[in-house]
């Protein structure tokens, strides 16, 4: 159930998010689902992509700095309160969040939600009684 | 061991009875007999007569490389070229090279400060001495075999290189002092491993080791790898060669031979004396050299002079090792700082070989230092706080260290400026003329 994403720590300089993407592109490597985390000096670009081992390579190629993290991809209703209560779910179970980041797409009515936590197992087994849907690697290249 | 213990134990005051002395004289040579120095000292206004006290040295102006070189090739000779016996010289990498010139008595003092390096090592006429410096213009060789001469001791006089045969001479001829740079004498540790040659059972007892800057960490390698003593020797080309100070068998920081070289160390920036057991520039002046006298050259190597009176019971005042150079030393806020105190502290905090770079800006009155690390592969975590983590550590580690407090950046991998494969260390923003 744990998905793999792509970590890349990028300076905050011009052109930096463009190279990582335009080496991705021109390996036909599509990006899923994107988040960036940036504090005043630095970002970090978060993405599901469709070959996340061969985008490590082509990246540490280009002289970036790369790291595959597992997370988990859940799919919520796609109305008001859908996210809020599957993460009400965490919350009662104590379990904090590190980062959430929506897909770029939809699959029907569920919205996909990228989370780490920190303890994912746990969260794992949380959300499945919870009967939240947690998507597979399958699912993730399927939607 | 002494190899002269009457002048090597002087009485403190006699010492510097015997320094004014031979200090008048040196000066008074350098004036009359080098038109280089006379010229500095009436652009300075000093004269010879000016020395009355030990102290009056700080009149004399002092001498820089770039003095050297712009009298090249023989114009700091204060003696006839038919006086002359031998030439060394070091190798220039920036601009012409320097040149030293040594008459017979300057080769005579030189065997004797040698002998006493070598006998603090614990070599006497029945030791077998391999010199593994390169004999030539370089003075590591020439200077190593004079004392081992004057000892008696039996000589190798193998020079650098050839490293497999320096091995095999090494387990066939028994030697039992070794003499060579530190960084050879580790390569020479991995290669007898290679040809099946446990380093340990070689019969070495003592090593001297120096020409370039090591650490106590080499120190105590070289001596668990070859089973030996390991010292620290100091010296170079303009003052004499190898031979101006060496460690006695406490290795609390190296004696300087007094009697024949007056030992100064200042502040880089102001050219005055700091005091002792401050860092600063070693400035030492030549007191009994005739072919080439040498008033207050300035190393360019960051040291501190230590006059607390030594275990081993010689008078002679102590440097402790070379911390640095002046051309790599940075002052920040009045601290001096050095390039291998920042990546002690990186490597210690991300555990690989770092690349970094200090930039020093002064957005008012005050210095800034900014680190820029990069990013290793083996520290980079995808959240936020524990690269904000890894950048406090790094932060702390510098400011434990340095004594300074810096701002660490962190940045991708191999986005600092790298030329012939180093990268440049120090950028210096701070407009300091305005």
């Amino acid at each position: 159930m744990k998905i793999k994403q792509l970590s890349v720590f990028l300076e905050n300089k011009r052109g930096r998010l463009y190279e990582a993407l335009k080496a991705l592109a021109d390996s036909n490597i599509n990006i899923r689902a994107l988040s960036i985390a940036d504090t005043s000096e630095f970002g970090i670009l978060r993405m599901i992509v469709t070959d996340p081992e061969k985008a490590k390579e082509i990246l540490e190629k280009n002289e970036f700095t790369v790291k595959l993290t597992n997370v988990i991809a859940m799919a919520v209703k796609d109305k008001p309160g859908g996210l809020a209560e599957a993460l009400k779910y965490l919350y009662d179970a104590n379990i904090n969040i590190e980062y959430i980041y929506a897909f770029v797409e939809k699959s029907g009515e569920k919205a996909v939600v990228v989370l780490r936590t920190e303890n994912l197992d746990k969260t794992i087994s949380i959300l499945q009684e919870s009967n939240i849907k947690l998507l597979t690697w399958d699912d993730v290249l399927a939607l | 061991m002494f190899w002269d213990k009457d002048i090597e134990c002087i009485d403190e005051e006699k010492l510097r009875e015997i320094q004014l002395e031979r200090l008048k004289t040196t000066i008074k040579r350098a004036y009359e007999k080098i038109p280089y120095y006379r010229k500095k000292f009436d652009e300075a206004q000093v004269s010879p007569d000016d020395i009355k006290k030990l102290e009056d040295i700080r009149k004399i102006p002092f001498t820089s490389k770039a003095d050297l070189r712009e009298v090249y090739p023989f114009g700091m000779f204060a003696s006839p070229l038919s006086e002359i016996v031998e030439i060394h010289m070091s190798s220039g990498t920036t601009g012409r090279p320097i040149v030293a010139g040594y008459t017979l008595s300057d080769i005579e003092i030189w065997g004797e400060v040698m002998a006493r390096c070598l006998t603090m090592a614990g070599t006497t006429k029945n030791d077998i001495v391999q010199v593994a410096y390169g004999y030539g213009l370089f003075t590591g060789g020439f200077g190593v075999h004079y004392g081992a001469r004057k000892i008696g001791a039996m000589i190798v006089p193998a020079s650098a290189g050839n490293t497999r045969r320096q091995i095999e001479i090494m387990r066939d001829f028994g030697t039992t002092i070794l003499a060579c740079t530190p960084s050879y004498a580790l390569y020479m540790a991995e290669v007898a491993q290679e040809m099946g040659i446990e380093p340990t059972t070689l019969k070495l007892k003592a090593g001297c080791f120096g020409a370039e800057m090591w650490t106590e960490a080499m120190r105590t390698e070289i001596e668990k790898r070859f089973n030996l003593n390991a010292y620290n020797i100091y010296g170079l080309t303009e003052i004499i060669g190898p031979g101006v100070a060496h460690e006695c068998s406490e290795k609390k920081g190296l004696h300087v031979f007094e009697d024949h070289f007056f030992v100064e160390v200042i502040d880089p920036d102001t050219g005055d004396p700091v005091s002792d057991g401050q860092r600063g520039e070693l400035v030492l002046t030549t007191l009994t050299r005739q072919g080439m006298p040498m008033l207050r050259f300035r190393t360019r190597d960051i040291t501190s002079i230590i006059r607390d009176k030594c275990a081993c019971g010689r008078t002679f005042a102590r440097i402790e090792r070379i911390r640095g150079r002046t051309d790599d030393m940075i002052k920040v806020r009045g601290v001096m700082i050095f390039p291998y105190q920042i990546e002690k502290a990186i490597l210690e905090v991300q555990g690989v070989e770092p690349h970094y770079q200090i930039i020093i800006t002064r957005p008012q009155h005050l210095d800034e230092i900014e680190v820029m690390v990069e990013m290793s592969k083996e520290t980079f975590s995808d959240e936020v706080k524990h690269i904000e983590n890894l950048r406090r550590k790094l932060e702390k580690r510098i400011e434990d260290i340095t004594g300074i407090r810096v701002k660490v950046t962190l940045v991708e991998p191999k986005s600092l400026p790298r030329s012939e494969g180093k990268a440049k260390r120090i950028v210096d923003k701070r407009s300091l003329h305005d």
